[in-house]
């Protein structure tokens, strides 16, 4: 239990990191895309007795390369190469899971994680994971904040709008790949996605949403773990749900925290409403 | 040095010219305003000019390099910025994002970047508001933020789309008095907009049509057969 503790903090830590420039650059299909597309590399992985690490990292290869190469030869839309991709990739991982003897036992664990048979291997992956992920978004911050505003602001700041994309996709890879034994391809999206918009509701820094992010992601999973322990249900999913059960607390508490401030201002102000425009 | 110099430009989408034949030298200190309808080719010519979209032909170098090559010394104001209404940044943050071409990666701000923001801020009167987050800001407020973000590059060539649009009257005499300033200090300003009154200081005015209808002194370009052929009016007298 306290190694499934530490791997779900440590999973928290590196997708409030990765997902805030999820949120912030609106790449959560592309994040969930991602998080089915290492399915078919897993599996595969399963089936010939390899490292599942490897084998998400090629699905993800795989996955990015196939995204990038539809949208620019077929001159889709990034969301349709996306959907396609994302699709196919779980179909076909699907198909190669089938061919396993244990198909529905397998296929569960990769979807939706197995965090409390987590190893002390498991956790050291983690922590390099961690550390690559926070390594990226230290060096990057610049362009990933640019590009979370506007790609031109990024190519007329001086840095190249496509290499950094591509480097906040590996980043959002490296932690799908680090987290999917701890909560699943199926709900890591959720791990990267709700502690993260919980953060943007509140924060007014990036380092403050991500703390935040941290923090909302480290209580869902002792609170989710707790709930699993307690009334027998899947640890992973009992995770997700809390954290997504505290961000609509949180957008609840935030709109009542809004429409007082508004009042009072309305109180103290009531005939000032923003500036006249006149065109 | 020649700010900005085009000859037999064409500008456009994929293979589509929107506008050819642009001829354009500018000095420093220079005020090129851009008008003309939706559509005519003013924000397509800005973009070019910021490197944001190649040439379809033609000669363009701005401070003697090819568009995009001089994110130091060129800043742009893209039309509607994006409103960074979902960002967590407060405004001091949004401004000094305008001093990332100058930092690069690894740079660390200074005390001078710093000095910078602020005084960015102070110029476009949003100096009140900087530790207030941007996403609550009117569309006005948030307008003045971006341009305080493109003064605090401290360029030598301002790009600016429409940077009047959304603001009050307070605001539109702020913008024409930050402009003013901004040439004063040898900076070259190519400013497209809808507004005819805009045109009164420029240098040189180039009325756009999805093609170039006149270009010229105020008074050459909007004489009033090139109004009622680009805008179907003409001015009052």
């Amino acid at each position: 239990m306290r190694l499934a503790l530490l791997g779900g903090i440590l999973v928290a830590c590196t997708c409030a990191i990765a997902g805030t420039f999820v949120v912030l650059r609106g790449l959560a299909f592309v994040g969930d895309a991602l998080a089915h597309g290492v399915l078919p590399g897993i599996a595969t992985a399963m089936l010939l007795g390899f490292s599942g690490i490897v084998g998400a990292a090629i699905g993800a290869a795989v996955m990015m390369g196939g995204v990038s190469v539809v949208t620019r030869k077929f001159r889709l839309s990034g969301d349709t190469a996306i959907g396609l991709l994302f699709v196919g990739m779980l179909s076909l991982g699907v198909m190669i899971t089938s061919r396993s003897s244990s198909f529905v036992g397998d296929l569960a664990r990769i979807l939706f994680g197995e965090l409390l048979g987590i190893t002390q291997s498991d956790l050291a992956w983690q922590c390099v994971a961690l550390a690559i992920v926070a390594a990226i978004a230290l060096v990057s911050r610049r362009p990933f904040l640019l590009l979370s505003v506007d790609d031109g602001l990024a190519r007329t700041s001086g840095f190249s709008a496509r290499l950094f994309h591509n480097v906040m996709l590996t980043m959002v890879a490296i932690t799908v790949i680090a987290s999917f034994q701890t909560v699943g391809t199926l709900l890591v999206l959720g791990m990267l996605i709700a502690p993260a918009a919980t953060g943007s509701l509140f924060a007014r820094r990036i380092e403050s949403m991500m703390f935040i992010a941290a923090i909302v992601g480290s209580l869902s999973t002792y609170i989710g773990l707790l709930i699993s322990y307690h009334y027998d249900l899947a640890a992973g999913a009992s995770i997700v749900l809390t954290a997504v059960v505290i961000f609509a607390l949180a957008a609840i508490a935030n709109e009542i925290r809004k429409s007082r401030s508004h009042d009072h201002h309305d109180h103290e102000h009531p005939h000032v409403h923003g500036e006249v425009h006149v065109r | 040095m020649t700010s900005i110099h085009a000859s037999a430009l064409a500008i456009g989408y994929g293979k589509h010219p929107v506008v050819d034949n642009i001829s354009i030298s500018l000095q420093p200190g220079d005020l090129l305003v851009l008008i003309g309808t939706n559509g005519s080719g003013k924000s397509t010519l800005l973009k070019t000019l910021a490197g944001l979209i190649d040439p379809l032909h033609g000669d363009l170098t701005l401070l003697g390099s090819p568009a995009g090559q001089m994110p130091t010394r060129v800043a742009y104001l893209p039309q509607h910025p994006v409103s960074s209404h979902t960002l967590p940044l407060c405004v001091q943050d949004v401004v000094a994002m305008g001093r990332f071409a100058h930092l690069g990666l690894f740079k660390r701000s200074t005390d001078r970047d710093r000095a910078i923001v602020l005084e960015s801020m102070q110029r476009t009167g949003i100096d009140s508001r900087a530790n207030e987050p941007i996403r609550d800001l009117s569309g006005g407020q948030q307008q003045r933020t971006h341009l305080a973000q493109v003064i605090a590059r401290q360029a030598e060539i301002l790009l600016l789309d429409e940077p009047t649009a959304g603001l009050d009257l307070n605001g539109r005499k702020a913008v024409a008095e930050l402009i003013a300033t901004e040439r004063a200090r040898g900076v070259t300003v190519v400013l497209a907009t809808h507004e005819l009154a805009d045109a009164e200081s420029a240098t040189a005015v180039m009325l756009l049509a999805q093609r170039v209808v006149s270009m010229g002194s105020p008074a050459e370009a909007l004489r009033d057969e090139y109004l009622r052929e680009c805008f179907g009016f003409t001015q009052p007298h």
